[in-house]
């Protein structure tokens, strides 16, 4: 199900994973690289980027790292979901960062380096650039 | 998701900053469970407390809302980085000791109980079934649920945090309807308190909300602990319900395969420099248990044991604390195995622990190897 969790407007490059992300002790906050060897994303930072995962998993403290990045200017644009998840939703809204969740089909259309404009008000959620 | 008046009025920012904050962490958990409106709850139990894992942008946030923040019920609180009566022993720097020592100030400013636990259900009395509670704290969350009856969905730190302070949360998921659309059957024969862990592991990976266990028998306390730390480490999932739920379940079986897969996943490591039990934290009676496993036997390299405070207490007073001492343990009450800054790759190498929650941290945010080992195997191999 379509849904908009947190509001906003950027554009910005994709990073996607097939993987769910444990924003605590995977990702750091001063650099906002994913330390977790068995990760996809391993050694990518998600810094300035719109990233798309299919949700987070794992400690409640996530939600902690998802406002240090964002105070620390480490933190993706806005982040896309398939499933919503708390620690990535109540971190994303007290740092204000977008964050939408779309169904599996338009989750599956979003390719790794694509530049997308994301507007939670237009009546075209995402639109290619 | 419906609103009171009274609740439209903080969520617009008429009763000051603080309540406009908590309300809107509620409504993007409402909206991320579909809720239709918020509840009372009774009891809310916070995690982000260690300065490891929130940080200066953390302790910053917390010092400046505790100036206006007040917990509304009763809330206690998740470990934090140290054991102040030795944490001299341990070269931690003094910004991370009073960073730490400021975040502790300012939950108790907020009103909350420092308890500096991850096992608040072993240390606090437990309310009557069905109490609806808000526990950050995955393994805490997982164990209310699953074994003392109360209903809680796998908050954050933000929406536990957002309940103590007003009282409420979203009505949904956990809350709601816990029934599973998956069934787990448990295929390891013998297990112990490490297979119980990865079967926890592996759940994560596979449920959703909740799912359904067959096939385990009776579970004494550690298994029942290292399950819910396991589940709550890898996945979403909220609840277990023990048995083979409906036909409609989709089956899958955890057995040799699937244990030594994750066994491979987070086992890097032949043996370990250090031994770390607790994590979750050990409760009196794995205490009073190590202790009598140990039957007067020692340590050959370090181990660090972490419980809670008043347990650290109670050791002490029945004499557990002297044994474990003489024994060569280091027991440190208020923090625990998970992201503790005391154990650093600079000078370990690896960790030896029973702990599948303690070794997917120690790996991913501690960076040491780890080498898994149940308490039998610990005794046997690593005491003299």
């Amino acid at each position: 199900m379509k849904k908009i969790l947190v509001q906003g407007r950027t554009q910005g490059i994709i990073l996607k994973t097939q993987k769910p992300i444990n924003f605590l002790g995977t990702v750091d906050k001063k650099t906002g690289i994913i330390s977790d060897k068995n990760h996809e994303l391993f050694d990518k930072s998600i810094k300035d980027k719109i990233l798309v995962f299919p949700n987070g998993v794992g400690s409640s403290v996530g939600a902690y790292t998802i406002y240090s990045i964002k105070s620390n200017n480490v933190a993706p644009l806005a982040m896309i979901c398939q499933k919503a998840d708390l620690t990535v939703a109540t971190g994303c809204a007290l740092a204000n960062i977008p964050l939408v969740i779309l169904t599996n089909e338009e989750f599956s259309s979003l390719k790794n380096g694509q530049k997308i404009l994301l507007d939670t008000e237009s009546s075209n959620l995402i639109t290619l650039l | 998701m419906e609103l009171t008046k009274d609740e439209e009025s903080a969520l617009k920012g008429e009763q000051g900053e603080v309540l406009q904050m908590a309300y809107r962490i509620l409504v993007a958990t409402g909206k991320a469970t579909d809720a239709e409106k918020l509840i009372p709850i009774e009891w809310a139990h916070l995690s982000g407390v260690n300065y490891n894992t929130i940080g200066d942008a953390g302790e910053e946030f917390l010092s400046h809302i505790s100036t206006n923040a007040r917990v509304k019920i009763k809330t206690t609180l998740n470990p934090m980085g140290f054991d102040i009566d030795n944490v001299s022993d341990y070269g931690l720097d003094d910004n991370f000791i009073s960073k730490q020592l400021s975040i502790s100030k300012s939950y108790t400013t907020m009103g909350v109980i420092p308890s500096f636990s991850c096992i608040p259900y072993e240390i606090f009395d437990i309310p009557k079934e069905g109490t609806q509670v808000s526990f950050a704290e995955s393994n805490a969350a997982i164990h209310v649920n699953s074994f003392d009856n109360l209903k809680t969905n796998k908050e954050s730190a933000f929406s536990a945090l957002a309940s103590a302070i007003t009282g409420k949360s979203p009505y949904s998921s956990l809350r709601k309807d816990d029934s599973p659309n998956i069934t787990i059957r448990m295929k390891v024969n013998n297990p112990n308190e490490l297979t119980y862990g990865m079967l926890g592991f592996f759940a994560g990976k596979v449920g959703n909300n909740s799912v359904n266990l067959s096939g385990v028998g009776e579970m004494d306390k550690r298994s029942c602990k290292a399950l819910c730390g396991g589940m709550g480490t890898s996945g979403t999932c909220g609840k277990f319900l023990f048995g083979d739920g409906d036909s409609s379940c989709e089956k899958i079986d955890f057995d040799r395969k699937e244990m030594n897969k994750i066994y491979d996943e987070l086992n890097t490591a032949e043996k370990g420099d250090l031994i770390t039990l607790g994590s979750p934290q050990l409760g009196l009676d794995e205490i009073s248990d190590l202790t009598n496993k140990l039957k007067g036997r020692s340590f050959k390299k370090r181990c660090m044991i972490f419980c809670p405070r008043i347990v650290k207490e109670q050791a002490k007073k029945i004499g557990y604390f002297n044994k474990l001492e003489q024994a060569g343990c280091e027991i440190l009450a208020d923090c625990c195995t998970c992201l503790t800054p005391l154990i650093n790759k600079n000078n370990i190498d690896s960790v030896t622990t029973n702990s599948i929650k303690g070794a997917y941290y120690l790996k991913n945010s501690n960076g040491v190897d780890v080498n898994l080992k149940s308490l039998s195997e610990i005794i046997q191999d690593e005491t003299k």
